[in-house]
């Protein structure tokens, strides 16, 4: 074969969603040569879909500190969340949002001029006590707002994009460095190799393995699979958000932000449920619990409408006013997609795959890790991950509502700082490895040679249909065990797909074929790890193993692709500064 | 259902040209891009632009039975049969209903679309009256998603030269925001007998907007801000 033409940078971000162009800012801003590759127009990332908030103990409502935002997401994280992370996170946040509004970010604002903050779920002032107002709040469309500013931010710092360019895979030398990736232009077919000192994974999560979602299409887990075909673990794959006001039926996000307003669910007979399950936070307890508690409703009967499958989200006692200027949005999807004026009637809602909690091991600063040897924390050389495909691990085995903007904005510019302090512009290019790009070119023949073969679209339905009914809300030995067999089927099935488009043109049928070999790595990691988690923690629910069992699985999982291996490290529940928060029981 | 589509490959096909297709949908498909994703199912050639699903992305752009809209949320119900989709006008195609929007994207980079103050930040938030704030509403939301300016005949004649709407709908953005300081240089920039002068209030801008924004209003405001600073 000959060799792929080769073009050079200092750093390789891949995706363009708010934590790659957090990252890509802070570079672009040094100096650095920087290629930011994203499968869409930036302000196309999924970010742009994010609703409520952003995290940050600003106190602009009222008295808030860092320290109660740590304990909310230590215990939302139900312990599994690292704490020397979870404290950096939460003392950097108001930091990061002060920036985002230095930037231009048009957050609503208080009388006093002020950003505004709403409450949302499993946010408490003192450690619990009672609910704070801490979502640093755009209307309900704080994502699009981010995302949009962060492009605009990186426009007037001339960062370099590669629009509608996909990354197919890293590229690792026999020392196990990275040095850059191998990447599809989508307008042309033509495949390039675009080598780095530094290549940052900024893919976002992989929603898309499940049938119901609120994800994008775009969201296949691309680095996942980057990470897992270049033999590098991912950590805590089973924890999945179920977030809990989807529309019934069409999967379209409805924000917590609701009920920050003052929204509640009801079931069929008109009762207001979640004061049984969390008499403190009610509809404000973390997002694990609302969503369980409202399948425990759906499952005893009392779900709403002719197949009882659903609840609903009653908020037409905020009034219009409240309705049309902070839940603008809402509205409109209501209207669109169920079909209801939310100023009138309630809300069909039930809970929907939302958010991935694991994802490539990180440290604080970003820096991909992986055991060896003795330290199970050994930095990957070259290779970073930020946002949601990276898992520092800020969530744990569930994220608090406001925290995935909040992870996007620290973290992204944590990278981003740390690859500044490498002072790359000195170093020079790594002697290419003699292999690159030999494994993207054998999945790119493979599928240019298939003259038939299983068709793309339907493994893909096959892979979203055995997650939901094997890995749903709540998970047993039996229905793991016999999902695991079906996604493991599923992936010989992967390989053999042939696609019917021969263009060189804009093949989207190619670039979906090339995504399903990402999906299906992100469907063995989370089915086999949670099959193997004998414990409910989190959004982790097992009704064999209804308890959290602290003795043998407080630590974190890791899957390794080769024979769909598990490894396991310690959680870190040593803070930087501060005393730790020990594990106790959790209530809401 | 019942849709004609157009179709081109620069790679096989001499010109472009209308394909038929009658799929049968599902009774859990609403919008038409359920659709259009049941016809790819069927024929994987076809290629499209979509993400969100939601309406906020603003990747699947394009003409519908006449009007640009997004896919996404077009409501098969509203939509007669035969559903005719054709790429958005006015710009390069490069596949199917795929556009080259460089040049759409070059007029929005050419109003400066980011925050200019240079005063030092304080160590806070700067701060903004709720009322001063409540100025960007209607601006800030716009998705980039072309259906305006590819519907303004002042853009299909000047795509090099003149801005169109929702490069301006930007630009007015930071002109209107309490925060930005270069609100002259911002003028000056539009300052041309194209720019923006070329916006004859033709309106198709608002009647397509999926986010029901009105670049025409906010175009308006510009030139009285050119106006007041001629007198």
């Amino acid at each position: 074969m000959s060799a792929l033409p080769v073009r050079k940078f200092d750093a390789v971000i891949v995706g363009a969603g708010g934590s790659g162009m957090r990252a890509s800012l802070q570079l672009a801003e040094a100096g650095l040569s920087v290629a930011v590759l994203s499968k869409v127009f930036p302000t196309r990332s999924h970010t742009v879909a994010a609703q409520g908030g952003i995290g940050a103990s600003l106190g602009n409502m009222s008295e808030d500190s860092w320290l109660w935002h740590m304990y909310d997401t230590i215990k939302g994280s139900d312990w599994l969340g690292d704490q020397d992370a979870i404290e950096y996170m939460c003392k950097m946040a108001p930091q990061v949002v002060y920036e985002l509004e230095h930037f231009g970010m048009p957050f609503d604002r208080n009388p006093d001029g002020t950003i505004y903050q709403r409450p949302f779920g499993g946010h408490s002032a003192n450690f619990g006590e009672r609910p704070v107002q801490r979502a640093c709040a755009a209307a309900d469309r704080t994502g699009h707002a981010m995302v949009h500013t962060l492009y605009q931010r990186n426009v007037r710092a001339r960062t370099q994009f590669f629009v509608e360019w996909m990354a197919l895979d890293l590229i690792r030398n026999a020392d196990g460095d990275v040095q850059g990736v191998v990447a599809y232009e989508m307008e042309t077919g033509d495949v390039m190799i675009l080598q780095a000192k530094v290549t940052v994974l900024a893919t976002g999560g992989a929603g898309r393995i499940f049938a119901a979602s609120t994800n994008a299409f775009i969201n296949t887990g691309d680095g996942l699979g980057m990470a897992a075909r270049a033999g590098l673990p991912l950590e805590d794959m089973e924890f999945w958000q179920f977030h809990p006001t989807g529309v019934a039926g069409a999967g379209v996000l409805i924000t917590e932000g609701v009920r920050g307003e003052g929204g509640i669910l009801l079931n069929a007979q008109g009762e207001r449920f979640m004061e049984r399950y969390a008499p403190n936070l009610k509809d404000l307890a973390s997002r694990d619990v609302v969503s369980r508690s409202m399948d425990q409703e759906i499952k005893e009967g009392r779900g709403v409408g002719p197949h009882k499958d659903h609840v609903l989200l009653k908020l037409d006692h905020l009034g219009p006013d409240v309705i049309l200027k902070r839940l603008p949005s809402i509205r409109e999807i209501a209207l669109k997609f169920a079909n209801v004026d939310c100023i009138k009637e309630p809300i069909p809602v039930v809970p929907t795959i939302h958010y991935q909690m694991g994802g490539i091991p990180t440290n604080v600063n970003g820096q991909v890790v992986a055991p060896k040897g003795s330290d199970p924390n050994a930095v990957v050389p070259g290779l970073y991950a930020v946002g949601e495909c990276a898992c520092v691990s800020v969530h744990g085995a569930n994220r608090l509502g406001t925290n995935s903007l909040l992870d996007l904005l620290v973290f992204g510019r944590a990278a981003g700082n740390h690859i500044v302090g490498q002072n790359l512009r000195a170093q020079g290019q790594q002697a290419l490895a003699r292999d690159a790009g030999d494994a993207s070119r054998a999945r790119l023949a493979r599928l240019d040679g298939a003259s038939s073969g299983e068709s793309v679209p339907e493994v893909a339905h096959e892979i979203r249909k055995t997650m939901q009914a094997h890995c749903g809300v709540f998970r047993n030995q039996q229905l793991l065990a016999e999902g695991v067999r079906q996604v493991m089927d599923l992936d010989a099935r992967v390989a053999r797909t042939a696609i019917g488009d021969r263009s060189r043109v804009f093949n989207t049928a190619r670039v979906e074929a090339l995504e399903l070999d990402n999906l299906i790595e992100t469907a063995k990691a989370t089915i086999v790890s949670a099959e193997a988690r004998r414990e409910s923690r989190g959004a982790q629910a097992r009704s064999d193993y209804p308890n959290r069992d602290d003795a043998n699985w407080l630590k974190h999982t890791l899957w390794y692709r080769d024979g769909s291996r598990l490894d396991y490290k310690p959680v870190n529940l040593k803070p930087l500064s501060v005393e730790a928060f020990p594990p106790k029981a959790r209530t809401y | 259902m019942k849709f004609r589509v157009y179709r081109y490959d620069p790679e096989k096909d001499a010109k472009p040209y209308y394909k038929d297709y009658d799929v049968k949908l599902e009774p859990t498909d609403r919008m038409l891009l359920d659709a259009l994703m049941r016809l790819k199912a069927v024929d994987d050639s076809l290629s499209f632009r979509r993400s969100c699903r939601e309406g906020v992305c603003g990747s699947d752009a394009m003409n519908i039975n006449g009007k640009n809209g997004l896919a996404c949320v077009t409501n098969l119900n509203d939509v007669k049969e035969p559903v005719e989709l054709r790429p958005l006008p006015g710009l390069p195609v490069i596949r199917d209903l795929i556009v080259d929007m460089s040049q759409f994207f070059k007029q929005y980079h050419s109003i400066k679309p980011y925050l200019v103050n240079d005063t030092p930040p304080p160590e806070r938030e700067r701060l903004q009256s709720p009322g001063d704030r409540e100025e960007l509403d209607g601006l800030y939301e716009c998705i980039l998603c072309a259906c305006c300016s590819t519907a303004c005949p002042s853009f299909w004649w000047n795509p090099d030269k003149f801005v169109g709407p929702a490069g301006l709908l930007a630009a007015y953005r930071f002109i209107a925001d309490t925060r930005d300081q270069d609100t002259e240089g911002r003028l000056d920039n539009l300052e041309d007998p194209y720019r923006l002068f070329r916006c004859h209030s033709i309106m198709n801008c608002v009647d397509v907007c999926p986010k029901g924004l009105n670049p025409t209003k906010a175009i308006g405001k510009i030139k009285d801000f050119m106006v007041k600073r001629a007198v």
